[in-house]
């Protein structure tokens, strides 16, 4: 069996220096663009992407970002640290959206693509449909030290892993808990710290919140409950700052819902995308 | 919690060694008062015996708060408590001493771990 997922690279500059980025997409329709979590890549959504019921309405698009899956990263990389910023982030999502010719899509992110996606509505209404926050918070504190992800005396794949592990709610089919966990193994070396220094530190969102108007574009919020990083209470505490958002909790999901169990996600998600035409 | 039982069902757990292949050490496992060594080689937990009270020895040191520990051995865990990085995230578990120790096991600590919640008590 042959999916209908195909997947693609595109060349663009971002941030003046030359990028090449590697994409998936399948079906037709609205476009929607899906964000994947800090250390991982774009198939955390492949559920989602061989969804018939999805793709025959919308035109799904998920991108690696630079440094991640198989997005390289820029040339001169070996000279830098690499670190994820709010400007940084915002860019490369409208500079991908404007090269693949997506008109106003809703975007869909989850953990630091759910918190990303309230700066895209706070920064480009007018150009989204709409947005979509999975595990969505406009800041967290630090919980552990995350020198650890990249250190030379501890293995980086395993760690990553195994420091995310207990995110995925406990009722997750194993096979899609351990393929979540694998994409996480494969991060580069310093690349899943390197985006928390966006989502426990820089990218603090909570003041730019009041500058969202959710008539212009609507955002809705979905948590999962065994999510002990972005806690419920962390999306409520930021959906009650923007009004008109909409918040679900999800039963029984973690932090990467639309990868650890697509179908349990699934009956809270089809009415969200069901509300864009 | 049934400690004394522990490196049997760890030697029945199929993987877990694989995660602690590298890990030789003496871990000091604390629940609210109580404490044990967990004597490990290889990945192979070999003792889990009460720790003197008098200068333990140990190269590194969990120590979990009774109340939350207790919550994290419920069949199934509430959420939050499933995890114990979800117990570091509430300030109830503590790492201390040789952290790359964990780090670099982190698998083999929370599958150790998980089985204490198996069988039933």
């Amino acid at each position: 069996m042959i999916e209908a997922i195909t997947g693609r690279y595109m060349r663009l500059e971002l941030e003046g220096r030359a990028h090449r980025l590697y994409f998936e997409e399948a079906g037709q329709g609205i476009p929607l663009l899906l964000l994947h979590t800090a250390g991982s890549d774009g198939r955390q959504w492949r559920g989602l992407l061989n969804d018939a019921e999805v793709t025959s309405r919308f035109r799904c698009v998920t991108f690696d970002m630079p440094w991640h899956g198989k997005s390289s990263p820029p040339e001169g990389w070996e000279r830098e640290t690499y670190q994820l910023t709010t400007a940084r982030y915002t860019g490369m999502i409208m500079a991908v959206a404007r090269a693949l010719g997506l008109d106003r899509p809703v975007v869909m992110g989850c953990s630091i693509g759910g918190r990303i996606v309230l700066d895209l509505a706070a920064e480009h209404a007018d150009e989204l449909r709409g947005v979509i926050g999975l595990q969505s918070a406009a800041f967290l504190s630090p919980y552990y030290d995350t020198s650890w992800l990249h250190h030379p005396h501890v293995h980086g794949g395993e760690v990553c892993g195994g420091i995310v592990s207990g995110l995925i709610g406990p009722h997750a089919p194993d096979a899609s808990r351990w393929e979540t966990l694998w994409h996480y193994m494969q991060g580069g070396p310093g690349v899943f710290r390197g985006d928390l220094h966006f989502y426990k530190g820089e990218g603090d969102l909570r003041p730019k919140l009041a500058r969202i108007d959710t008539k212009r574009c609507p955002v809705h919020m979905l948590t999962g409950n065994y999510d002990y990083s972005c806690k419920p209470e962390d999306t409520e505490a930021t959906a009650a700052a923007i009004p008109g958002a909409k918040v679900q909790i999800m039963k029984g999901l973690g932090h990467f819902p639309m990868s650890e169990d697509y179908a349990a996600l699934r009956p809270y998600l089809l009415p969200v995308l069901a509300e864009f035409t | 919690m049934n400690i004394a039982g522990l490196p049997a069902r760890a030697a029945a757990a199929p993987g877990l060694a694989r995660w602690g292949r590298d890990l030789t050490a003496d871990v000091l496992f604390s629940v609210g008062d109580a404490a044990w060594i967990l004597a490990i080689h290889k990945g192979v937990l070999i003792s889990a015996n009460p720790a003197p009270a008098l200068m333990p020895s140990y190269d590194l040191a969990i120590r979990a708060g009774a109340e939350d520990f207790a919550r994290f051995l419920q069949d199934p865990p509430p959420p939050g408590w499933h995890d114990i990085m979800g117990l570091v995230r509430l300030g109830t578990f503590k790492v201390e001493g040789n952290i790359a120790l964990f780090m670099s096991h982190i698998f083999w600590f929370k599958g150790v771990l998980a089985l204490l919640r198996e069988p039933r008590a």
